[in-house]
């Protein structure tokens, strides 16, 4: 362990920039993921549509290798982080749909009739209604997406990417094991934070009030426990 | 690789046989898988009846299995290298790590869900512990395990792709040379083939558990 401590310390600055290098292509996929399935399985959750693809798009999605999905992209995208950021936006689309379509249909009806009594047009029950009250749910299925993204965006490093992933996979190449134990270190660390961090916001974002009941079963998780959608971190 | 076809048939055709070709690494990728989710379920399993036996290491069991599955795989491997080296054991023991959540919780899940007054009945009826666990728990919870052992199995499938970088023969190795040689097919072969096995398994699974298992027919699919 002492090579270890010595091969981080003596390459503090590239750990640095190694690991702002990881965050950004994690945070570029995560905003495309959100980009695009969040609106997609708000409106399907508000509609009642859709409900079997966006169920059912997280198996769907398990079934697709991470370094599959990187080689079949990497054609179309090339040697780049940019292929890694698509890869990884795939990846995190189906737990968003998945787990915001549930939240919105576990609204209780009554509660929206009631809205729509008051006079709430669509857009108003969606925004003040349905999404407070599903806000917890929908916030566990972006964090499974999350800690997924940070953990997968340790392959980019395969396909010449950056991120700390640049550790290992150049350890392996030239034989040298602190070099590849210190990056296996960053990236267990770091996607431990992020998973341990992103359930803190969780509870922040869960109103006073919603009981464990009315927040249906998948809020129940403790905090190392991934949502339903869950894929294994690549 | 831009005007390049996705799929040079003639190349397919020369790399069937060998030992390195897809017929050997196909059937790696599927002993790797198979010893995985294997060893994971019979671990799982004693897990599960660890925590029915001792309430109090739920927490433990949940943590630790939690913290394993967050750990990304290639960062896990490069950890135990090493210690075991670039070998098929190293690789075993991550894609064993990464079963056990799904399959600890549907596996208690499952004896969970088992109703009460089923229990006591066959308790009064004079059954024993392990007849009880064998007989009525395990039989009535099959559907919400085989569901675990679903995923377990279509996520461990995926995983041993990426076993390919610490040196072991499997279907990822088809990617890898794809990267490096900057070559469409063999990327297409080793992706599409890890995707149909993944695909078949899920199938495979589901069809042997409706043979052995007609009653689960009605609960399957959670989990």
């Amino acid at each position: 362990m002492g090579d270890v401590a010595a091969y981080i310390s003596g390459h503090a600055g590239l750990f640095l920039q190694r690991t702002i290098e990881h965050l950004q292509i994690s945070a570029l996929a995560l905003a495309v993921a959100l980009l695009v399935g969040l609106p997609l399985a708000l409106w399907l959750g508000h509609a009642g549509r859709g409900g079997f693809l966006a169920v059912n798009s997280s198996n769907i999605g398990r079934a697709l290798p991470t370094l599959a999905l990187l080689a079949l992209l990497l054609p179309v995208f090339g040697l780049t982080d940019r292929t890694t950021i698509v890869a990884l936006a795939a990846l995190a689309v189906p737990p968003i749909v998945t787990n915001a379509y549930t939240g919105i249909r576990g609204v209780d009806r009554d509660v929206v009739e009631a809205a729509r009594g008051m006079g709430m047009r669509g857009a108003q029950v969606l925004a003040r209604v349905e999404l407070p009250l599903a806000a917890p749910i929908v916030i566990a299925g972006v964090r499974t997406s999350a800690v997924q993204v940070v953990a997968t965006a340790t392959l980019g490093a395969v396909i010449a990417g950056g991120g700390l992933g640049r550790f290992i996979v150049d350890g392996f190449a030239i034989g040298d094991t602190p070099q590849i134990v210190a990056g296996a270190i960053a990236v267990a660390v770091l996607s431990i934070l992020t998973e341990v961090g992103l359930g803190a916001v969780e509870r922040l974002v869960t109103p006073t009030g919603t009981t464990l009941a009315q927040r249906g079963p998948r809020a129940r998780r403790t905090a190392a426990e991934p949502a339903p959608g869950a894929r294994a971190p690549i | 690789m831009g005007d390049e076809p996705y799929i040079d048939w003639a190349w397919l055709g020369r790399h069937l046989d060998g030992s390195d070709g897809v017929w050997v690494r196909l059937a790696n990728h599927l002993r790797l898988t198979v010893i995985a989710v294997g060893v994971g379920l019979v671990v799982s399993f004693l897990l599960a009846l660890l925590v029915r036996r001792w309430r109090w290491a739920l927490s433990p069991v949940v943590w630790t299995t939690g913290i394993l599955y967050t750990i990304p795989s290639l960062a896990l491997f490069a950890l135990l290298v090493p210690i075991t080296g670039f070998t098929v054991l190293t690789g075993e023991i991550g894609l064993v790590s990464y079963t056990l959540l799904i399959l600890t919780r549907n596996i208690l899940a499952g004896l969970e869900g088992v109703p009460a007054d089923v229990r006591e009945a066959a308790t009064g009826m004079g059954y024993s512990r392990s007849q009880l666990l064998l007989r009525v728990d395990l039989p009535l919870a099959l559907p919400v395990i085989v569901a675990g052992l679903r995923v377990a199995t279509v996520t461990t499938i995926g995983l041993v792709t990426v076993t390919s970088l610490i040196g072991l023969s499997n279907l990822g190795q088809f990617i890898l040379q794809g990267i490096r040689q900057i070559f469409n097919t063999p990327l297409v072969v080793g992706a599409v083939l890890s995707i149909a096995l993944a695909v078949l398994a899920d199938l495979g699974l589901l069809g042997l558990q409706r043979v052995v298992a007609p009653w689960s027919r009605r609960a399957a699919g959670n989990g």
